[in-house]
């Protein structure tokens, strides 16, 4: 699938967040907005909503929690009980470190590989570069054309907001 | 939000401690000397006598190992005991906000920069604290300290106790005498020194003053990590003088230290509520809560440690701690116990969880008051049952309370309302005010 973009390159980061805003004002729906480093607020900016990430976590982190209890429980309870140190067979202090311990190995082991998974970050994925510049000093501002875009007005909009320059790119996407 | 062109700068704002807020304070003092008084009264009367005689058998075996019941009558010895209690907690977070500020300049932080004075003026009843803490130790060591009585640590005497003796070494009168001070003179010492470089800064301006705060606040976390774990020893456990605990240093750092952010927080947001520090937002905020959501988790690793470590080996000489906590003394502290572990952990885990109720002023209030209010009964379970034994109540350490806070808010907000809410020529100050979480 062949995808068409306009870049609008920008040189600082103050100016970009600003016409970032006014790009979005003016109607315009962003693609995605490559920088060389994080950039306080552009997750506002560009309206991306809080990551879900949180949550699957939790469920993670109770499974873990229910997954250790059950094996301590079930181990040392019923399947194989044992005395230790004079406590009873279910002595729940002694299970606090092992389920503390599973809960948190289960929640990262989980949002890592959801994380991965949703942002298709697995091995041989290849990832577009529009430019390549934005990984050095450049900060770019992808917009998605199709049929009915208006070239000009938008080479327009983003020299007005402070793009130093306007280029149309092609990417092939498999 | 885009904050990053945003290029009004903060400028000094005034604190004005109203009359009316004033007075709000008189009353909390007032309300707590009613209650001392009639918790006094009760005590007299003999209310909870019942209560006395059920604990007779623990009363037996205490008297008969060192005859120290020749202390004071029941209700000055709570009097006593409170004092030192609500002392404690309150010269803690005293230390605690110059050891915030300590912190943040050694870690190069920036964010904490709007809060500053709150932690800089929390240290204002160090010196009001100490002379307290040394006064009801002169006056009334007897009923708080088992190891101070007459002959325990003498061969021979009737009173003599091998245990006890065998740690004269460190707990005897001068030495423990020189440590009270010399802590209490590093944590006052340290604390006025960063807060003249803080103000001299005001006036001045310049990056001199924050390098020379950095010097300042990295000499005094080395000397605060030393003197914060002795103390505890000192003024907190030995009342258990029997008994010791490794964790017991980092297990009372953790309680301080959590309800000095609880502090900090609750001032912030009702500074932010009255019209003050116009900057302060959702995300300085949302560090504050990060902060009491991890140290209360912190707090609680520290308190199971300490207690799952007593509870597997099962040493009569350490379990004895947690023996008379749960169940003990007719299970004066049972409940206590468990209060302790839902107000300090189960409390705050649950509410400040997730992104929004940390960046929510009435969630953060809630969670603050209750961190305060926990921490204040965790170093009850430290004191009471030690010294007090059966015969606890909660008018009079209640109403005591009440007096020291009326009294640490008087001389804390004075002391905010004598600088600028905003260290208007911090070198990170602009940060402060673009912080984004």
């Amino acid at each position: 699938m062949t995808k068409r973009f306009a870049l609008g390159i920008f040189e600082d980061e103050d100016v970009l967040l600003h016409a970032v805003e006014n790009i979005r004002g003016a109607g315009v729906k962003i693609y995605e907005v490559f920088t060389p480093f994080p950039i306080h607020g552009m997750d506002d900016a560009l309206g991306i909503e809080r990551s879900r990430l949180p949550i699957a976590a939790f469920f993670y982190g109770m499974t873990g929690l229910a997954f250790a209890l059950w094996m301590q429980i079930y181990m040392l309870g019923f399947d194989w009980p044992m005395i230790i140190g004079g406590k009873p067979h279910i002595a729940l202090p002694a299970f606090i470190p092992v389920s503390f311990e599973l809960t948190v190995f289960f929640t990262c082991h989980g949002m890592v590989i959801t994380f991965y998974t949703i942002s298709k970050l697995y091995p041989r994925w290849k990832t577009p570069v529009l430019d390549v510049r934005s990984t050095d000093d450049k900060f770019v501002v992808a917009i998605e054309l199709n049929e009915n875009s208006d070239l000009n007005g938008l080479t327009k909009l983003l020299r007005e907001n402070g793009a130093s320059e306007v280029n149309e790119k092609e990417m092939t996407k498999n | 939000m885009a904050t990053l062109t945003h290029h009004e700068s903060a400028t000094a704002e005034y604190l004005e401690v109203s009359p009316g807020t004033n007075r709000k304070f008189l009353m909390i003092i007032v309300a707590g000397v009613i209650l001392l008084a009639l918790g006094i009264i009760a005590s007299i009367m003999g209310l909870g006598a019942e209560h006395h005689e059920a604990t007779g058998a623990a009363h037996g075996a205490a008297a008969a190992h060192g005859g120290e019941h020749a202390g004071s009558p029941i209700w000055l010895k709570r009097v006593i005991v409170s004092l030192w209690h609500s002392n404690v907690f309150f010269v803690g977070i005293s230390a605690i906000g110059t050891f915030f500020v300590a912190l943040q300049y050694v870690a190069y932080a920036g964010w904490s920069v709007m809060i500053k004075r709150i932690n800089e003026a929390m240290s204002a009843w160090l010196l009001p604290g100490a002379i307290i803490m040394l006064a009801v130790f002169l006056l009334g060591r007897h009923d708080l300290f088992h190891w101070t009585h007459d002959g325990i640590m003498t061969k021979g005497s009737a009173n003599y106790d091998a245990i006890i003796a065998g740690k004269s070494g460190f707990l005897n009168l001068p030495f423990y005498l020189i440590r009270m001070v010399v802590f209490l003179g590093i944590w006052w010492f340290f604390s006025e020194r960063l807060r003249k470089l803080s103000l001299a800064e005001d006036l001045n301006g310049g990056t001199e003053y924050f390098h020379k705060s950095i010097n300042v606040a990295a000499l005094f976390l080395v000397l605060y990590a030393v003197s914060s774990s002795m103390s505890a020893w000192d003024w907190v456990m030995s009342v258990d003088v029997h008994w010791f605990s490794t964790m017991f240093g980092w297990y009372v750092f953790a309680s301080w230290w959590v309800s000095g952010i609880a502090m900090t927080t609750l001032t912030a947001i009702y500074l932010k509520q009255a019209g003050y520090l116009r900057f302060l937002n959702a995300n300085h905020l949302h560090d504050l809560g990060k902060f009491m959501f991890g140290f209360s988790i912190f707090w609680t690793y520290v308190w199971f440690s300490q207690f799952m470590l007593i509870w597997y080996a099962n040493l009569p000489e350490e379990a004895v701690y947690y023996n008379q906590r749960l169940g003990g003394f007719n299970g004066a502290y049972t409940w206590i116990f468990f209060f302790n572990l839902a107000i300090n952990f189960v409390f705050p885990f649950l509410l400040m969880m997730t992104r929004d109720a940390k960046r929510q002023m009435i969630m953060l209030k809630i969670v603050s008051i209750a961190i305060l209010i926990g921490h204040w009964s965790d170093f009850y379970l430290m004191f009471m049952p030690a010294t007090m034994k059966g015969d606890n109540g909660f008018i009079i350490e209640i109403g005591i309370a009440l007096i020291f806070l009326g009294s640490y808010l008087i001389l804390f907000t004075k002391r905010l309302s004598q600088a600028s809410l905003i260290p208007v020529h911090h070198p990170f100050l602009d940060e402060s005010v673009h912080h984004t979480t």
